[in-house]
């Protein structure tokens, strides 16, 4: 079995969702990484260092620059031939990107896998992680994303992948980058933080996100948001954790203000630990917490910060 | 212009799922059904583009039993021209969906197709990806603006670092995230407008589509439920146990 990792990153850092998702390839056979950006060598050079890993493939064309579906999928249909598994992580670029590859190439694509059972056969959430399904696929080729937080990261050092640069396949041309805006934060990243404290409706305003970002701050915490919170306008989308949202599972989950709805837990509930800060004593969030606190978060969150301060 | 957009009969984004006894899947017999929250949003934008008058027609495909005619209602009733159901017993994959849409495109020439990111109940999030793939058109996923312009589509996609924009030339394919829009509730007068409109019912083999399974589901069980926690008395005690007991600060 030979296995094709598409890498995460952004033409400067190799990300680490690539590093979990190298852990479930590894699983199933020899890991190639391909690196497909503009101006991207020294994402290659690192994946190349990552453990497990046993060769690089480096696509440094203009086109790749912002992983334009149009153009990255071809250029991963033309390599499938060589490969059993094609892999990414289930980032908003793997989600993109992958249900393209599987349709050019007539095969399904299993979205989201949590463990892998055979060289065909994964488990993978359904329902917002209320249900696990095991599926077998019966297809030559599997095309597959991988929920980084069902995965360790591979060790980021300790490999030496040789890099092989290759040709740039046509691009698609009917789509064009025009802009981002991506969230400026020195904090973690949401998804692979070891601590994540949320805020919910109960927050009642962007402002009081602050007194969050002081506990994330004294506790190297990311700060994530429910979907009611995000809607409001508190916090950008990319905050919003849930089942359409970003799923985590940190060694510990602080949510404040946070009911709990099925479409929350669904994206945290895997969490090591969980605190729950909440006035509502029969809000669902108390059902999964491991600490559950019943207090105003307006008087909570600020003796947290002060208690922790200590 | 003229847009598609298909939608899902779920299990209501309200129920609690029980898995079957027997480990075939989840209850869905007398459980409450919607159409997908995701396809809800692709149904409003198409009707505010209509209402913008950038759009003549407003098309809602379904695949699934007959049953998806009550979705199709629901898309009538909220503003959509007219239905087409693909009835099919099978639990249609993606692939086969994406297909299916293909087929039904090539007969109405839409100039965007807009759908849900994702449906509820297997949480796939493919099928714009794999229809856009299938036609070699482009495609603007989890897209929380959109606009039309010169002949393209101007999309505003939620990626996991904020927000991208992309021009697209048309036709497109279109998968909405939350943020798009607020969907509205069919009023009683356009509920009982909708049972008037057409809805043109027809099989994936008289469209000549293949909808077999490519994943056989071998078992569908719950999730290792989570062990019953405390409460705690005060902020202090609170520290105290994340410090000593469970030591992860």
């Amino acid at each position: 079995m030979s296995v094709l990792v598409f890498a995460e990153h952004d033409n400067a850092e190799l990300k680490s969702a690539t590093l979990n998702a190298v852990t479930a390839a590894a699983q199933l056979g020899e890991v190639t990484v391909v690196v497909a950006g503009s101006g991207c060598g020294a994402v290659a050079e690192a994946a190349a260092k990552v453990s497990g890993v046993a060769k690089v493939l480096l696509a440094d064309n203009e086109a790749y620059a912002h992983d334009l579906a149009e153009n990255t999928a071809p250029l991963v249909v033309g390599l499938a031939g060589d490969y059993s598994h094609l892999v990414a992580p289930a980032t908003t670029t793997g989600k993109n990107l992958m249900p393209r590859v599987a349709a050019l190439l007539d095969v399904a694509q299993i979205s989201d896998i949590s463990a892998v059972e055979s060289d065909d056969t994964f488990v993978r959430p359904i329902y917002a992680g209320n249900a696990m399904a095991t599926v077998q696929s019966t297809d030559s080729v599997k095309v597959i994303t991988v929920r980084t937080t069902s995965f360790e990261p591979a060790e980021a050092e300790g490999g030496s992948a040789s890099v092989e640069e290759i040709a740039a396949a046509e691009a698609g041309g009917n789509s064009i980058f025009v802009g981002e805006e991506l969230t400026e934060s020195e904090r973690p990243e949401l998804t692979s933080a070891k601590i994540v404290i949320s805020g919910g409706r109960g927050m009642q305003s962007g402002e009081n996100f602050e007194m969050l970002d002081k506990v994330a701050d004294t506790l190297g915490a990311a700060v994530g948001a429910s979907r009611a919170a995000v809607d409001a306008g508190y916090v950008p989308n990319d905050y919003q954790v849930g089942q359409t949202g970003k799923v985590v599972a940190p060694d510990l989950y602080i949510a404040v203000g946070i009911s709990g709805a099925i479409q929350h837990l669904a994206g945290m509930k895997d969490s090591k630990v969980i605190v729950a800060i909440n006035k509502d004593e029969e809000a669902p969030i108390f059902q999964v917490a491991d600490y559950g606190l019943c207090a105003d978060l307006f008087d909570a969150v600020p003796a947290l910060s002060a208690e922790l301060d200590k | 212009m003229k847009v598609l957009v298909a939608v899902k009969r779920v299990v209501d984004f309200n129920v609690k799922v029980r898995v079957k006894p027997d480990q075939t899947g989840v209850e869905t017999a007398n459980v409450k059904m919607s159409m997908n929250p995701f396809d809800e949003i692709a149904v409003e934008e198409g009707i505010r583009l209509k209402e913008a008058g950038t759009a003549e027609e407003l098309i809602a495909v379904s695949i699934g039993t007959s049953q998806s005619q009550e979705t199709i209602r629901t898309a009538l009733a909220m503003g959509a021209d007219r239905g087409i159901l693909v009835e099919t017993d099978v639990a249609v994959e993606p692939l086969g969906i994406a297909k299916v849409l293909k087929a039904i495109i090539e007969k109405e020439s839409p100039d965007v197709v807009i759908v849900g990111k994702q449906a509820i109940d297997d949480d796939s999030n493919q099928t714009a990806q794999m229809l856009a793939a299938l036609m070699g058109w482009p495609q603007g996923t989890f897209v929380s603006k959109l606009s039309f312009e010169d002949g393209k589509a101007r999309a505003t996609r939620e990626v996991d670092g904020g927000l991208e924009t992309v021009l697209l030339d048309m036709p497109a394919v279109i998968s909405v995230d939350l943020r798009l829009n607020e969907p509205r509730y069919a009023s009683l007068p356009n509920i009982m407008k909708a049972k008037k409109k057409q809805i043109d019912t027809m099989t994936p083999d008289e469209l000549g589509v293949d909808v077999a399974p490519r994943l056989n589901t071998l078992k569908v069980v719950e999730p290792p439920p989570r062990a019953a926690g405390v409460m705690v008395a005060d902020v202090a005690e609170l520290v105290d146990k994340l410090k000593n007991e469970a030591k992860v600060i």
